[in-house]
């Protein structure tokens, strides 16, 4: 048991960081770390990222994990998590690619046709064109086999109509991946087709929502008769929900791989610096009480994580198991942020930067947290996860399994 | 990065898994529980004979001279099968206590015993409620080879032959002293157990004859040293245990029937059963990172041995009161085994000081840590 790198490990990461080292500016640990929910995706910053992107691709450095055809080196994910520790050590522009190259890419390789492959792959790998998810709608999020959004044949093309929503990045996107209702007359999973969409088309309205924390990384995307040529359809008509899962599966394993210890330090920091029952934070014994739990909880996580890559460097891949980095990590964090507002007493219930502990950023967290609660499976799709495919219970009875889909009651929902 | 156990390790865990399976079913542990048996000496020379007395001690001492993420697996399968026998006392603490603070001699004379099983040892620290965390509550004096005051509760106190005490020298200061516990002046009272399968007692010296151990003026911080290193172990011993809970309580719930389909069935079973799953997880991490420490000597232990602790003693009480939970009416009878968990876990909970103790102990060493 040990926390070194293999030697092969070893030779990987130094290659990786004096690429960095050349390429980048290193971060200055003693800050505040970057906070990326709060970034702003305007114009000047996807050109950033655009840039970072091609110039890593020209080094051989972008989706290492793809194979060679694609613009990849055929790596292990060992090695990508090796090179992503690395840069996460840069100030480097947000990662506005997760989306496409941890999840969509995977979803074309592995279901798309050769002429899609070779078409989309490179250009998203150089980051040439950044990609999105259209998959949830306002009455499809848990239950996503529920989605409404309409394709019609007419000709070789196909109509959509509809609307999708929680779309990240749909607004500086110039394709998306879609799965629409097809025959409704069929059982619910049986009447879906999966497509690749050109973001730019007739038809399509992308509308900002503005979240609680004042940033709006997500959209709510309207579809109006836009035509999608038949050569855009991924996979066989009908076998949308197969292809789907090939996606939400590689977004688990995008999402899991992510989770850190976060922000105990900080937590720590601001306990001393604040006061309870006339004596610092710290001093107080309910205090000291619920920091050791959050800090034994982050950091149970964090050698989860451990023990995650252990597996990864021995060539084995992450199973459902990977579901607890976000079913522990979300709500923890909102524990977290909620405490630490409460230790600011009043001030807690300022947000200005200037005057608030630590640039404001328990009170941004706290805003944050709601949304990591739900977004990609919420806590309670994660405990199911856990509980169906982890302890093998008995899935849920569905109750609208097998009829038509059209004859599924749907509530106040409009059809 | 290499967080796991190796293959090796993995077969010496077998091994204990397959022995206690054999020779430690629950009817042994409910055996003891429900006669005045203080514990199961059939499995007692058993498990010395398997080696799991001596796993971590060098073999110049009789010990099997494997090691800590040997001793800690094997532990975990101790706890999983709730075996009846004072080997946390033995080998955790009095085995603990002799290797870290024994000198040369004192090692020769107890160790060997300890391994094989004809001598049990304990560590009698605790005297009432104690506060644990301040020295100011030992008043058992030690003076002139003389022992002298009342330790209470002490695990295993009733069958042990070796003692390891925490008490105060002449001038006040903690000591430890090693004392034969079959010796004169001493007074052994067999206590009510919360978990009768491990027994607990009252000893009272007046004038017992004791040896020192270790540095004179140093007690309190071997005394916790120990307890460091015991908690790691105890954290899988725990987490074993809280383990085979969670299994026997989702075979029950997956043939138990109401509303015409199985319990295991509902969301809100299911989510509570997934509560506890992610809790092991975290348990078991927070362990896997002690046992590293523990076995690498690193300076992190202190910090790593007090989040073990904490996030075994979570784990292990949720899953044994989910365990009653989740059974319904019959999980509260005598009959069914879900009250062996749930005492045991509560009793392994308490053993080494509570979780709020340990709680203030990881604070105080992250504070620490952070000055230095």
């Amino acid at each position: 048991m040990d926390f070194n790198d293999t030697p092969e490990e070893a030779a990987f990461r130094a290659r990786a960081r004096g690429w960095l080292e050349k390429n980048a500016e290193p971060l200055d640990p003693s800050k505040v770390a970057p906070n990326e929910m709060g970034e702003r995706e305007d114009a000047a910053t996807i050109r950033r990222c655009k840039a970072w992107q091609a110039k890593k691709a020209d080094a051989g450095w972008a989706c290492i994990t793809w194979p060679k055809e694609y613009g990849g080196q055929d790596a292990t994910p060992m090695q990508r998590v090796i090179f992503n520790q690395e840069e996460a050590k840069f100030r480097v522009p947000p990662n506005i690619y997760a989306i496409g190259h941890g999840m969509l890419g995977p979803t074309i390789m592995a279901h798309g046709s050769p002429e899609q492959k070779k078409r989309y792959l490179p250009s998203m790998l150089r980051g040439e064109e950044v990609w999105c998810q259209l998959f949830s709608e306002p009455a499809a999020g848990s239950d996503l086999a529920g989605l409404r959004t309409s394709a019609v044949k007419e000709g070789t093309d196909w109509l959509l109509n509809g609307q999708k929503i929680w779309s990240t990045g749909a607004h500086f996107c110039d394709w998306g991946m879609i799965v629409t209702r097809t025959d409704p007359s069929a059982a619910k999973h049986a009447g879906l087709t999966y497509f690749i969409v050109d973001m730019h088309s007739r038809g399509i309205e992308v509308r900002p929502i503005k979240q609680i924390n004042g940033a709006s990384g997500f959209n709510e995307v309207f579809f109006s008769n836009v035509r999608v040529p038949d050569s855009n359809r991924l996979g066989a008509v009908g076998d949308g929900w197969r292809v789907a899962l090939t996606t939400l599966m590689n977004e688990r394993v995008a999402i899991g791989a992510g989770t850190g210890s976060g922000r105990f330090k900080d937590l720590l920091r601001l306990a001393k610096q604040t006061r309870r029952n006339g004596r610092p934070a710290i001093e107080d014994s309910a205090v000291r009480q619920k920091l050791a739990d959050f800090y034994v909880r982050s950091k149970g996580l964090q050698y989860t994580g451990y023990r995650t890559l252990s597996a990864l460097s021995r060539g084995q891949i992450p199973g459902p198991e990977g579901s607890i980095g976000k079913a522990v990590g979300a709500p923890l964090g909102q524990q977290m942020a909620a405490f630490a507002v409460e230790l600011q007493g009043a001030l807690g219930a300022v947000a200005d930067k200037e005057l608030a502990p630590q640039e404001a950023l328990w009170q941004e967290a706290y805003l944050s947290a709601p949304g990591l609660r739900i977004a990609g499976g919420t806590d309670e799709i994660l405990k199911n996860i856990i509980a169906e495919r982890v302890l093998r219970l008995p899935p849920e009875i569905r109750v609208d399994k097998e009829k038509p889909f059209r004859d599924i009651p749907s509530g106040n929902i409009t059809k | 990065m290499n967080f796991e156990f190796s293959e090796d390790q993995k077969l010496v865990q077998k091994t204990a898994r397959d022995y206690l399976a054999e020779h430690s079913g629950l009817g042994v542990c409910r055996a003891v529980l429900e006669s005045s048996k203080p514990y199961d000496s059939g499995l007692w020379k058993g498990a010395a004979e398997m080696g799991w007395l001596g796993a971590a001690v060098p073999e110049q001492f009789g010990g099997a001279g494997l090691g800590y993420l040997e001793l800690v697996l094997i532990a975990e399968e101790i706890g999983r099968a709730l075996a009846p026998i004072p080997f946390s006392s033995s080998v955790y603490l009095a085995t603990e206590a002799l290797l870290l603070a024994g000198s040369e001699p004192q090692k020769k004379k107890y160790l060997p015993r300890l391994c094989s099983g004809e001598l049990i040892g304990t560590f009698a620290f605790a005297e009432g409620a104690s506060d644990l965390l301040d020295p100011g509550f030992v008043s058992t004096r030690f003076d002139a080879g003389r022992l002298s005051g009342e330790k209470v509760p002490v695990a295993d106190g009733d069958i042990a032959g070796l003692g390891v005490v925490l008490a105060k020298d002449a001038k006040g200061a903690p000591c430890l002293a090693l004392v034969d516990l079959g010796g004169s002046g001493i007074t052994r009272t067999t206590l009510e157990s919360f978990d009768p399968s491990r027994s607990q007692a009252r000893l009272r010296f007046e004038g017992a004859t004791a040896e020192p151990l270790g540095d004179a003026g140093k007690g309190f911080q071997i005394f916790e040293r120990v307890l460091d290193r015991a908690a790691v172990m105890m954290a899988f011993e725990q987490l074993g245990g809280a383990q085979r809970a969670l299994e026997v309580t989702r075979e029950f719930t997956m043939n138990r029937y109401a509303f015409g389909r199985p319990v295991a069935s509902f969301q809100a079973l299911k989510h509570r059963m997934a509560e506890v799953y992610c809790a092991l997880e975290l348990g078991r991490s927070n362990a896997y990172y002690g046992a590293w420490a523990l076995s690498s000597s690193a300076e992190e232990l202190p910090v790593a041995a007090a989040g073990a602790r904490v996030a075994a003693c979570d784990a292990s009480s949720l899953s044994a009161e989910e365990m009653i939970q989740l059974h319904g009416g019959v999980g509260f009878t005598w009959e069914y085994d879900c009250h062996l968990y749930y005492r045991r876990a509560k009793l392994l909970g308490l053993a080494l000081g509570s979780a709020a103790e340990w709680r203030e102990k990881l604070i105080r060493r992250l504070e620490s840590r952070d000055a230095a």
